[in-house]
């Protein structure tokens, strides 16, 4: 068919879950010119989420997490190369050394690494880390191997809170401090979040909310950190939690919308211009991504999350390949999943995007629930605490756009509470953490406040 | 061989736990913590249990061979 690709070159640049998934689809969709990945790691594609558990925890080696294939790809595997450039023009992409690669399509999917402390002196201490690569994490497992007095995690979301988890379950001291009022609030409000700081105290985690490090000491090894509020924490190992930053930089000159919160593109996964105007030949997938979602105002989203990796190189993967009309949109709602302090959490749609919420079965005393979250009287959200089987059916209402507060439905009785209490959702800029979901147009009653 | 679950799909099952304990274990009531990297002697048990899981979550394979060039 007219416009179908078959033939020619693709090029994906980011060697991990996005990257090797389209590759994957890519030939599943019958590709069968040349294709070639480019990685600035130098493994082939590995998982990353059990680096915060299983690594931690000591069931698997941090270099055991390669991701398995679903069918080889035959593709090409340029590892350990970083692209420092698109040339859109020419479409090549220009890798480091001077060389660069001809395509006919690209996938950009570069994903985003960890936030690192803002004082590099200080980031340099021995024995302060970050954690997103396999590197990373193997560092920080064979610290926590040898047993330190004490472990200082710097920001309250997720990574964070499973690190703190990890840290307790080896029977480690841990301390976390959060800018904000306690951790996860910032994925998932005000209710949950003090279900999350309950659950940190019990299991033995020093916590320190409304609490900011103003300085990691040390001299050649690091030995403690200054608080906000004056205090000092002793600890031989810092875990620097704050969150993801982009992997950008390398499209400054590209003409690409690419900036903070990610590279632009609609919603059949095709970039944007600086100008807003769509390409037809570079697409996005993955956490570099900043997409338009219909159930959210078409306001653009950017995710850290796994599930919308997978999804989206696999729309992405198709649209490269197909004519115009054969096109599809990337809808998939955001869900993701942690495992930390025994419990297993699971959220569908955008927490943040709410302005009440009611626990629909179970309850916060039982640590087992369904809460749903609502914005104008319509479902936008839910998350479960080891409740993931229920789900599914509030997905469906979200998909539906369901008025809120919902029917009882997958539950045989009333809502378990039925008074839905303000969300509670904080401005991002107040918190340590960076949120894996956020939404980045313009919300009319979402006056944020500057602190 | 390398494994890897859509945790995503997950709901806590365990059917996996159940033919594949050495590989695959609940973390608390639902929570999944699984070993990537499965032995040679675990594959056949592995693979049961990708057949077995109710949601399909479950991912058997080769990793991409290579690394830096």
């Amino acid at each position: 068919m007219h416009g179908e690709l078959t033939d020619g070159r693709i090029v994906i640049v980011g060697a991990s879950l996005a990257g090797l998934r389209a590759a994957e689809a890519l030939r599943a969709q019958g590709f069968t010119g040349s294709l070639t990945v480019v990685g600035d790691e130098p493994h082939p594609p590995y998982d990353r989420p059990p680096l915060s558990k299983q690594v931690l925890l000591g069931i698997a080696p941090a270099d055991s997490t390669g991701l398995p294939m679903r069918a080889d790809p035959k593709a090409e595997w340029l590892l350990g190369v970083r692209a420092t450039g698109l040339d859109p023009l020419a479409r090549r992409v220009l890798l480091d050394g001077g060389e660069s690669l001809p395509y006919d399509r690209v996938l950009i999917a570069t994903g985003t690494r960890a936030r690192p402390w803002p004082n590099p002196a200080e980031a340099a201490l021995d024995g302060v880390f970050t954690l997103r690569t396999r590197e990373d994490a193997a560092g920080l497992a064979e610290r926590l191997d040898a047993g330190p007095e004490r472990v200082l995690v710097i920001g309250g979301g997720f990574t964070g809170s499973e690190i703190a988890s990890a840290c307790r379950e080896r029977g480690l001291a841990v301390t976390v401090t959060e800018r904000g009022p306690a951790p996860l609030v910032g994925a998932l409000g005000g209710t949950l979040s003090k279900l999350a700081a309950v659950m940190q105290r019990n299991h033995g985690v020093d916590l320190r909310t409304g609490a900011t490090v103003t300085r990691l000491l040390g001299d050649g090894r690091f030995t403690g950190a200054e608080l906000s509020d004056g205090s000092r924490v002793d600890a031989d190992v810092c875990v620097v939690a704050l969150g993801a930053i982009r992997n950008v930089e390398w499209l400054a000159e590209s003409g690409l919308a690419a900036g903070p919160r990610g590279l632009a593109c609609d919603a059949g996964c095709r970039a944007f211009t600086m100008y807003g105007i769509v390409t037809d030949d570079v697409f996005v997938a993955g956490d570099v991504s900043r997409f338009p979602h219909p159930l959210f105002g078409y306001q653009l989203l950017s995710l850290e999350h796994w599930g919308n990796a997978v999804a989206q190189a696999e729309v992405a993967a198709h649209n490269m390949v197909s004519p115009g009309p054969l096109r599809r949109p990337h809808l998939a709602l955001p869900t993701f999943w942690s495992t930390q302090f025994g419990l297993n959490i699971k959220s569908v749609g955008v927490p943040t995007y709410s302005d009440h919420v009611v626990i629909a079965q179970g309850s916060l005393e039982a640590r087992r629930l369904a809460m749903v979250y609502g914005y104008r009287g319509r479902v936008t959200a839910a998350v479960t605490v080891d409740m993931a089987k229920v789900l599914e059916y509030y997905q469906h209402l979200i998909e539906t756009a369901a008025p809120f507060p919902p029917p009882p439905g997958a539950a045989d009785r009333a809502l378990a509470a039925e008074i839905p209490v303000p969300s509670d959702v904080p401005d991002p800029s107040v918190l340590s953490h960076g949120p894996t979901v956020a939404l980045t147009g313009y919300v009319p009653d979402r006056r944020l406040t500057v602190v | 061989m390398r494994t890897v679950v859509d945790l995503t799909r997950c709901q806590g099952y365990a059917q996996c736990v159940f033919l594949a304990p050495d590989v695959f274990r609940l973390h608390g009531e639902e929570g999944l913590l699984y070993a990537p990297a499965v032995p040679d002697d675990q594959v056949e048990r592995v693979r049961r249990a990708a057949a077995a899981c109710p949601v399909q979550a479950i991912l058997l394979g080769e990793e991409v061979s290579g690394g830096a060039r």
